[in-house]
C-alpha cells in the first residue's frame, strides 16, 4: 500500500467539527517526504485543529489520516508518537519548573528504559543509560542551541523565548521522528530572533536527513524562506496551495487575509 | 588528611544545624510549662528566620545536598539520641514514633499529589486499611508480623485500586470528590460492620519478631529498663528509612520524570508516547501501599484501634503535611510532620482547635509560600553528578 510516490502523511476528507462550528473542512492535504510544507491561513482557520487531529488530540469527526502508508485516524496520542510523528505546540508547552534535561527526556520517553525493575534496582545500568542520554541530548543541543549545551541542568524557566522554543524544537526531534510539526515557532520573537530560527530550521533540514516538516507560522518572510510548498486554510477548507510565490500572488489568499469577503 | 578537611567544611553545616535541631526537639520535648513551650516555639521561629536572612538556611541546603550520605545518617543518629534520651518516656516515645509512621504515610501521598498530581483525600481511609488487615491477621492469624506490615500495604492497595477509575479522570476534580466520598464511607462502613469491631474497634496484637516481644520492657542486665516504645521506634525508623529510599530513588529515575510530567501536562505528555494511565496507577497503588504498611504498624503500637481513628479530617492531616513541607520533597515532609504533630501534642491550648489550626496554615502556605516551607529542587538523578 505505500508507494513512494504517495506522502509520508496525507489527509483524506478530514473534517473535525466543534458543536456547529467546522474547524477544519473536508481538508485533503500531503506533505511529500523530505520537504518543509507550509500551513498557513487566518487566525481560527483551522491549523492548530488540524495538527491536534493528526497527532491524536482530538478525534476526527469525518475523513482519514495516513502517515507513511498507515490509517493513523483516531489512534491514541501515544500510538502516533510511536509511529514517528513529534511535534511543538503553539503556546509553548515545557514543562517549566523542570530542567532542559528532563524536557528532553520526556520527549526522548519511547527510548528510555521504563521498567520498574530497571529504574529503582538495576542504578548501574541506569547510570550508563542516563550517561548515554546526557551525550545524546548534549550532541543534539549543540547543534541547535549551542548556549544551552552547558545549562541542560537549570530549570527551563529562566530562559527567554527564543531558548524555550529551540529546547520544544529539541524535544521533538530527540525521539528522531519522521515528521515534525511546528505550530507557529516564531510567536512572539523579534525580527533577529526570527531569523536565528529560520536558520535553525534550515539546519535541521540539513542534519537529520530525510526528515518531513509541516510549519505552521504567521511570518510570510519564515514561509518564504523555508517552505517548498505551502497550503493555505481559511475557515477549515484548504483554498489554494502551491510555491509560496504561487500562493502568495493568489487572489482567493489575498481575500482572506485581507479579510474581504 | 586535606580531603578530610574540605569535608569536614562542607560537612559542618549540616551537622551544626543537625545538632542545634537536635537538641531543639529534646528541650521542646522536655519543657512542661505551657510558657515554656510558647517561648521556645518563638525562639525556633525567629533563629530559622533569622538564619534565613543571613543565608545560612542557603548554607545547610547545600551541604545536604552536597554530602548527602553523611547528612542522611546524621538525621538519623538524631533521631535515634532523641529516642535514647527519652528512653523511659512513654508520652515522647510515642509521639516520635508517631511522626515517623506520618512521615512514612505523607511519603506515599507525595507519590501520589505531589508528583503526579493524583489528588487522594482519603489517607486516613487507606492507613484504616493497613490498622485493620493488621487487626484482623494478629487476632486471629499466626501470620508473622513482618508479613502483617506487608498484607496491610498490599490491601490498601488492592482496596485503593477500586477508585482507580475515577482517579484516573483528568477532568474536573473527580479524583478529590471520589476519594473524599471514599473516606466518608470507609468511617461509616466500619461503623456498622460488627465484625469489625462496629464503633468500638478491634484490638491489635503487640509486634513481636522472630520472638521479639515489641510490647515488653527492654532489660538489660540489672538496672537498666528501656519503655517498649523503644522497640517502635527503631523499628519504625528503619521502615522509614527503606520508603525514604523508595521514594528518592524512584524520583531520581525516568519514572519520577514521567510522574512529573503527568502532574505537569498531560497533553504534551501523551504526545510524546506516555501512558498517562500507567503513571497515574504505579503512583496511586504504590502511594496506597506505603500508606497501608505505615497503618499496619502504627495498629500494632497502639494496640487498639477504632472507626473514630479514621475521619475526613485526619485525611485532611496528611494532605495539609504535604502541602505544608513542600510538595514532592520528602524532607519537607520530615519538618512538616514534626510541626504538625509535635506542636499541638505541647501546646494543649490549640489543641482543641487543632482543625482550625490546620486549615488556617495551610491558607497561609498557599497564600505566601506556595511551594511549601521546604520547596522541591530540581531532579538530580545521581547523587553528587557533575556534568562532565
Ligand atoms: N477545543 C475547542 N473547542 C471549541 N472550539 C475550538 C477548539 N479548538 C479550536 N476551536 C475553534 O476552531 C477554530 C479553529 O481554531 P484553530 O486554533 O485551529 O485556528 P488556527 O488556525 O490555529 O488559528 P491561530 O492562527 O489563531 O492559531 C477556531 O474558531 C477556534 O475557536
Ligand atoms: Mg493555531
Amino acid at each position: 500500500m505505500s508507494d513512494a510516490a504517495q506522502g509520508l502523511l496525507v489527509s483524506h476528507d478530514l473534517t473535525k467539527r466543534f458543536g456547529g462550528l467546522l474547524a477544519v473542512d473536508s481538508l485533503e492535504l500531503e506533505a511529500r517526504r523530505g520537504e518543509i510544507l507550509g500551513l498557513i491561513g487566518p487566525n481560527g482557520s483551522g491549523k492548530t485543529t488540524f495538527f491536534n487531529v493528526v497527532t491524536g488530540i482530538y478525534p476526527a469527526s469525518a475523513g482519514r489520516v495516513l502517515f507513511d502508508g498507515e490509517d493513523i485516524t483516531n489512534l491514541s496520542p501515544q500510538a502516533i508518537c510511536r509511529a514517528g510523528i513529534a511535534r511543538t505546540f503553539q503556546r509553548s508547552r515545557l514543562s517549566l519548573s523542570l530542567s532542559i534535561f528532563d524536557n528532553l527526556m520526556i520527549g526522548n520517553h519511547l527510548r528510555l528504559n521504563q521498567g520498574l525493575w530497571f529504574n529503582l534496582v538495576r542504578r548501574q545500568a541506569f547510570e550508563r543509560e542516563f550517561e548515554e542520554n546526557v551525550a545524546r541530548a548534549r550532541e543534539l543541543v549543540k547543534v541547535f542551541a549551542p548556549p544551552l549545551a552547558d545549562r541542560m541542568f537549570e530549570a527551563v524557566t529562566g530562559f527567554p523565548m527564543i531558548d524555550r522554543r529551540r529546547i520544544e524544537i529539541c524535544r521533538a526531534l530527540i525521539s528522531r521522528p519522521k515528521l515534525l510539526l511546528l505550530d507557529e515557532p516564531s510567536a512572539g520573537m523579534t525580527r533577529e530572533e526570527m531569523t536565528e530560527l529560520m536558520d535553525d530550521i534550515l539546519e535541521i533540514k540539513e542534519h537529520v536527513e530525510d526528515l518531513t516538516i509541516i510549519i505552521i507560522e504567521h511570518e510570510m518572510g519564515v514561509i518564504e524562506r523555508v517552505t517548498n510548498n505551502c497550503v493555505v486554510l481559511n475557515f477549515g477548507q484548504k483554498i489554494c496551495e502551491g510555491t509560496y510565490q504561487g500562493v502568495a500572488a493568489d487572489r482567493l489568499v489575498q481575500e482572506a487575509y485581507l479579510g474581504i469577503e | 588528611m586535606r580531603r578530610a578537611r574540605s569535608l569536614l567544611a562542607s560537612l559542618l553545616p549540616g551537622l551544626v544545624s543537625a545538632a542545634g535541631v537536635t537538641v531543639y526537639v529534646i528541650l521542646l520535648m522536655s519543657v512542661e510549662s505551657q510558657a515554656g513551650v510558647v517561648a521556645l516555639l518563638a525562639a525556633g521561629v525567629l533563629a530559622v528566620l533569622a538564619a534565613a536572612r543571613f543565608g545560612a538556611v542557603a548554607r545547610v541546603a547545600r551541604a545536604f545536598a552536597e554530602q548527602e550520605n553523611y547528612l542522611n545518617l546524621m538525621v538519623i543518629l538524631a533521631v535515634l539520641a532523641v529516642t535514647g534520651f527519652f528512653y523511659e518516656d512513654h508520652f515522647v516515645l510515642l509521639m516520635v514514633t508517631t511522626v515517623i509512621v506520618y512521615v512514612i504515610a505523607c511519603l506515599g501521598l507525595n507519590l501520589q499529589f505531589g508528583y503526579s498530581g493524583v489528588l487522594n483525600f482519603a489517607g486516613a481511609a487507606f492507613f484504616g486499611i493497613g490498622c485493620y488487615t493488621a487487626a484482623v491477621l494478629t487476632m486471629n492469624t499466626p501470620v508473622p508480623h513482618l508479613v502483617v506490615l506487608l498484607a496491610g500495604g498490599v490491601m490498601a492497595a488492592v482496596i485503593g485500586s477500586l477508585l482507580i477509575l475515577p482517579v484516573l479522570r483528568t477532568r474536573s476534580h473527580y479524583s478529590a470528590v471520589v476519594t473524599i466520598a471514599f473516606s466518608l464511607l470507609f468511617k461509616i462502613f466500619l461503623e456498622v460492620n460488627d465484625t469489625l469491631g462496629g464503633p468500638q474497634g478491634l484490638r491489635v496484637a503487640g509486634m513481636n519478631v522472630l520472638g521479639w516481644e515489641f510490647n515488653d520492657d527492654i532489660e538489660i542486665g540489672e538496672d537498666f529498663e528501656a519503655a517498649f516504645y523503644v522497640s517502635y521506634a527503631v523499628v519504625g525508623l528503619i521502615l522509614l528509612v527503606l520508603a525514604f529510599a523508595l521514594v528518592r530513588r524512584l524520583e531520581r529515575s525516568w519514572i519520577g520524570l514521567n510522574m512529573d510530567a503527568v502532574r505537569l501536562d498531560e497533553t504534551a505528555a501523551a504526545c510524546f508516547g506516555l501512558s498517562i494511565v500507567r503513571w497515574k496507577i504505579t503512583a496511586f497503588t504504590l502511594g496506597n501501599f506505603l500508606i497501608g504498611v505505615a497503618g499496619a504498624f502504627y495498629a500494632m503500637m497502639i494496640g487498639f484501634i477504632a472507626p473514630t481513628n479514621f475521619t475526613f479530617g485526619d485525611s485532611l492531616i496528611l494532605v495539609s503535611i504535604v502541602l505544608l513541607g513542600g510538595m514532592g520533597n520528602p524532607w519537607g515532609l520530615v519538618v512538616a510532620t514534626v510541626i504538625l504533630i509535635i506542636v499541638p501534642e505541647k501546646l494543649q491550648a490549640i489543641q482543641e482547635y487543632r482543625f482550625l489550626l490546620f486549615a488556617a496554615l495551610v491558607i497561609l502556605i498557599l497564600l505566601f509560600r506556595p511551594a511549601g516551607l521546604l520547596p522541591r529542587q530540581l531532579r538530580t538523578y545521581l547523587p553528587g553528578w557533575q556534568p562532565r
